[in-house]
């Protein structure tokens, strides 16, 4: 493996039947880099994420997270990943710190460093005056970020965010973006679905899925230029539509 | 081991946080334990009775005073006739008829013996089974006190020999129905509690999209299984103290075994349930599907127990299948220890067999629950 | 009408999409009637006893002969001393003793009489004086033939008729009780959780914004579990007829639609259950341990009514289940018609517009 290729992924397919969710994909993630993965709904983002995230096997092909192999290795690839799933999926019954206190514990950090940590957290979401509150009390804009935090409480090589922004207001998802480049300014690979065609321009360099298979992929500029379109979003449309 | 703790402390937040749940998990039962106690019952009292009198004399009605007499027997009838004792009967409001024929008193001095009609409701066979027993041992009683009334002029050679039995009913003499039924009702109760609460507990969180954020994360699946386990052990392990308390001071049921013998089995037995309600939690997609399943192995489970049917009575392949009841070790178990102070090597066979389930079921429990699919 | 027909159709789909519930829902009255039918039974056989016997001679021979011979009773061990009795006890194998005395032919020639100890394990009572008395029925038979030359006194001979089940079956007693709880158990908490289902994940008020009125959502949500557990009725009434021989004495249409009354009574307890429940696990535990040892209990299914405490009779007059259990006996064992239970079929209707009623109110204070 490069040494700076966190993330190989060769000939990746997932069937459900004789349904192909993903079929033979094909690319690699550079360590550092903020990494888009468009496509529409359905398109088989979901899928291919949770095969590399290693909740899925793979019908065929092959990836590499964080130098492990997924097929093989994938509880080895989850010690150093962070996921953040579409649906909220952080205790409603528990407290913010509550819920920040178990994940910490569940990644096998000692109660004096999930102190620290969730401390420098709330510190840093501003949550101070709500970190005692329920999490099923706050609004989603909230819950997404406390989320992502949770998701980074290890301090994981790679960060995997599946629609992180879905149904929050602008103002937030500003925000969830400022808090995406701060993990990656500080070295977190950050590897993000999104069907948001402006926040496509955000990251390093996006693919697009289109039907399981990746119809294109590289910096946005680039992507532009290629199929000589005003925005990403045109450059989605053009290719959606084939 | 410290993973494991973080899962426990976080499962009992959960369990005390739900105000709906608390009151169901452990007001309800106790309250059941109270009331049901007293329903499960075959001791059969306040019979309904009533009779048909042909034979208006002293000796008829010297055999009606003696059930009027008779604890047993609650609602004394008089019916004019056949006919209208058989339909209340068919109304419901009686149970046994007796039917006093016309020339019962002559016939008896004449030829020394007469007959006499008794009709029980049997539909529920074992009620009429005791009901008969009931009757006959009146009539009998009357019989004997007719017999010292003409024994002067009887004759002393001659007698028939008799063996007398002396019955002797251990560990619970006065055949206290409540001593048999509160550590069976307890029993239930432990298990339904524990049974459904694990049951729900995983495919619950495959419903709201946690056990998801949970298998990414590197965590053991024994340890997760383990961590679920203790929580619910812990409370069932409760609801037993609250149970025994009450068997003691509502119901005073005798307590001879050693009380760390039943925490010890339990603990063991609990195991066993929760590990089933985790396998079918990790078996199924929906908590209603979950309470399905679970629903219909503890109705299974409880039938077959031994708990209000002896499985002595049981054909020789149901007996067969009671040996994979759980149930029936721990009702045995809590049954032995607490009213005949058994001990620990009474016990072992069941305690030996429950520990088997306890190791299968956890396996089972772990190697159904699946961090990829 | 047309969309509401659509409406019942999307519910079916749900039902029978799910093909392990389906499975249970039909596996499990089968299974539970053929469990009671010929399992389940509280006549006591082949008991396990022991016999501690101290004169060993002809007649204590003899006498345990006959007991081996019955069908009750099956001989464990032979122990040799008073202090066996407490051990083989504790094992809880064997559930009596019989201790024949010193010198019991001799005593029984000498004095025309001798004594047995029956010891029984009276942790279980009922058990415990059934084979008190079963031990004493078999000494009575073998002393009528022994004293079969004496003259016998006075004697009055009461001729026994055992109505409506001659032969004491307990599936008489049980197939009307197994098949209240299915139907009691299936209605009301597959109702209760279908309903919460739909508010816990948001779709009700989805249906409730659409043209169909509330009342139609609730009758297509209960309908296909009316046509379930009608299903479930059937497949218990031909399996009792034809396995166990129950009787039907009565009109099967009546006992039919009286089933029918009984499941609607059971519906409308679901859906009252689901307009208190906000949550699908709170809906659960409360029809299954709300429902399930009550109606086990109270209902007369196992524990004759007549026997408990005034309070607990009074309680058990609220358990529709109880009011059932006599409709089905007095239908199939009885053969009465509803001259008979008009009484118990209004208490029914009653309970049921009675839950429905508070079921309406519930919904409109929540509404408003």
């Amino acid at each position: 493996m490069e040494k700076n290729k966190v993330i190989q992924v060769e000939g990746l397919t997932k069937n459900f039947g004789d349904f192909t969710a993903v079929n033979a994909i094909t690319f690699d993630v550079k360590k550092g880099e903020i990494f888009g993965f468009l496509g529409a709904n359905g398109a088989g983002k979901t899928t291919a994420m949770k095969m590399l995230i290693g909740i899925s096997n793979p019908s065929s092909g092959k990836a590499n997270v964080a130098g492990f192999d997924v097929q093989t290795e994938a509880e080895e690839i989850k010690k150093n990943i962070g996921y953040m799933s579409q649906k909220f999926a952080l205790y409603d019954d528990l407290t913010v710190k509550e819920n920040i206190t178990f994940f910490g514990g569940i990644y096998g950090l000692s109660r004096k460093k999930i102190k620290e940590k969730s401390t420098l957290l709330i510190e840093e979401l501003g949550l101070e005056k709500v970190a005692n509150s329920l999490v099923g009390s706050l609004p989603l804009g909230w819950k997404q970020k406390i989320s992502f935090s949770v998701s980074l409480i290890h301090d994981p090589k790679i960060v995997f965010l599946d629609e992180p922004t879905g149904g929050v207001d602008p103002i937030t998802r500003r925000q969830f973006w400022e808090l995406i480049y701060k993990a990656a300014h500080q070295g977190t690979t950050v590897f993000v679905t999104t069907h948001y065609m402006d926040e496509a321009e955000y990251c390093d360099r996006v693919s697009i899925m289109v039907n399981g298979k990746i119809e294109a992929l590289d910096t946005p500029k680039k992507l532009k230029e290629q199929f000589n379109a005003e925005d990403m979003n045109d450059v989605f449309l053009k290719l959606a539509r084939g | 081991m410290n993973t494991i703790l973080f899962i426990i402390q976080k499962e009992f937040k959960q369990i005390f946080r739900n105000k709906g749940m608390l009151p169901i998990i452990f007001v309800m039962p106790l309250i059941q334990l109270i009331i049901l106690s007293n329903a499960a019952t075959f001791d059969v009292k306040n019979i309904k009775f009533g009779y048909v009198n042909h034979d208006h004399t002293s000796t008829s009605r010297a055999l009606i005073e003696k059930f009027n007499a008779s604890t047993y027997f609650n609602v004394l009838t008089n019916f004019p006739s056949e006919k209208l004792a058989s339909q209340a009967m068919l109304n419901g409001e009686v149970d046994v008829v007796l039917e006093i024929p016309s020339y019962f008193e002559r016939d008896f001095q004449k030829e020394k013996r007469s007959a006499l009609g008794v009709t029980i409701n049997a539909i529920d066979g074992a009620a009429a089974g005791i009901e008969n027993v009931y009757v006959t041992q009146i009539i009998q009683s009357f019989n004997k006190d007719l017999k010292v009334n003409v024994s002067q002029y009887g004759q002393k050679q001659n007698q028939p020999i008799q063996i007398t039995t002396i019955p002797s009913f251990w560990y619970n003499k006065t055949l206290n129905y409540k001593t048999f039924m509160v550590p069976g009702i307890l029993v239930l109760l432990v298990t339904m509690i524990t049974l459904f609460l694990s049951g729900m507990n995983i495919v619950r969180e495959k419903e709201i999209g946690t056990l998801e954020q949970i298998n990414v994360t590197p965590i053991k699946k024994s340890q997760f299984i383990i961590g679920k386990l203790f929580p619910f052990l812990v409370l069932g392990l409760a609801i037993l103290s609250v149970g025994l308390l009450i068997a003691k001071l509502v119901f005073n049921v005798p307590m001879v075994g050693s009380l760390l013998l039943m925490y010890f089995y339990t603990s063991i037995y609990i195991l066993v349930v929760l590990g089933i309600g985790l396998f079918i939690s990790n078996y199924t997609d929906t908590q209603q599907q979950a309470m399905f399943i679970a629903w219909f192995f503890m109705v299974i489970f409880i039938l077959m127990s031994g708990l209000f049917t002896p499985i002595e009575s049981m054909p020789k392949w149901a007996q067969t299948i009671t040996d994979f009841n759980p149930i029936k070790y721990f009702v045995e178990v809590l049954r032995m220890v607490m009213l005949k102070g058994s001990g620990f090597v009474d016990i072992l066979p069941q305690l030996l067999k429950t520990l088997v389930f306890a190791i299968i079921m956890n396996g089972l429990a772990v190697w159904s629950y699946k961090k990829t699919n | 009408m047309k969309r509401f027909i659509g409406f019942i159709k999307k519910e079916f789909y749900h039902i029978f999409r799910d093909r392990r519930s389906l499975f249970i829902l039909f596996g499990m009255p089968i299974a539970q009637i053929l469990l009671f039918g010929f399992a389940i039974t509280n006549e006591i056989n082949n008991v396990d006893i022991a016999i501690l016997d101290h004169s060993k001679d002809a007649t204590t021979k003899e006498i345990i002969n006959k007991i081996s011979a019955s069908k009750y009773f099956s001989i464990n061990q032979f122990i040799e001393k008073e202090k066996d009795i407490e051990i083989v006890f504790k094992k809880g194998k064997v559930k009596a003793v019989l201790n024949f005395e010193k010198d019991f032919s001799k005593n029984l020639i000498k004095e025309n009489n001798a004594n047995i100890q029956v010891i029984t394990d009276a942790t279980d009572p009922n058990t415990a004086n059934t084979i008190s008395n079963y031990v004493n029925a078999i000494l009575q038979n073998y002393l009528k033939e022994q004293n079969k030359g004496v003259v016998q006194a006075y004697k009055i001979i009461p001729q026994t008729h055992m109505v409506y089940n001659p032969e004491l079956k307990s599936v008489y007693m049980f197939v009307p009780g197994v098949m209240t709880i299915i139907l009691m158990l299936v209605s009301a908490m597959m109702t209760s959780i279908s309903i919460t289902k739909e508010k816990e994940l948001g779709t009700m008020e989805i249906l409730l914004v659409s043209p169909l009125k509330p009342f139609q959502v609730i009758i297509g949500k209960v309908f296909p579990y009316i046509f379930l557990s009608i299903i479930n009725a059937i497949i218990i009434i031909v399996l009792s007829i034809f396995i166990f021989k129950m009787p039907v004495q009565g009109s099967l249409i009546l006992l039919g639609l009286e089933s029918i009354l009984f499941i609607i009574t059971a519906l409308a307890l679901g859906i009252l259950i689901s307009t208190i429940s906000a949550t699908q696990q709170t809906a659960m535990m409360i029809s299954l341990m709300g429902l399930m040892l009550p109606v086990i209990l109270l209902s007369g299914f196992i524990f004759p009514i007549t026997s408990m405490p005034l309070p607990l009779q009074v309680i058990s007059n609220i358990i529709p289940a109880k009011w059932f259990i006599i409709i089905i006996k007095g239908i199939m064992l009885k053969g009465v018609g509803l001259e008979f239970i008009w009484k118990e079929t209004l208490i029914l209707l009653g309970m049921t517009v009675f839950f429905i009623g508070l079921s309406v109110k519930k919904y409109k204070i929540r509404l408003e």
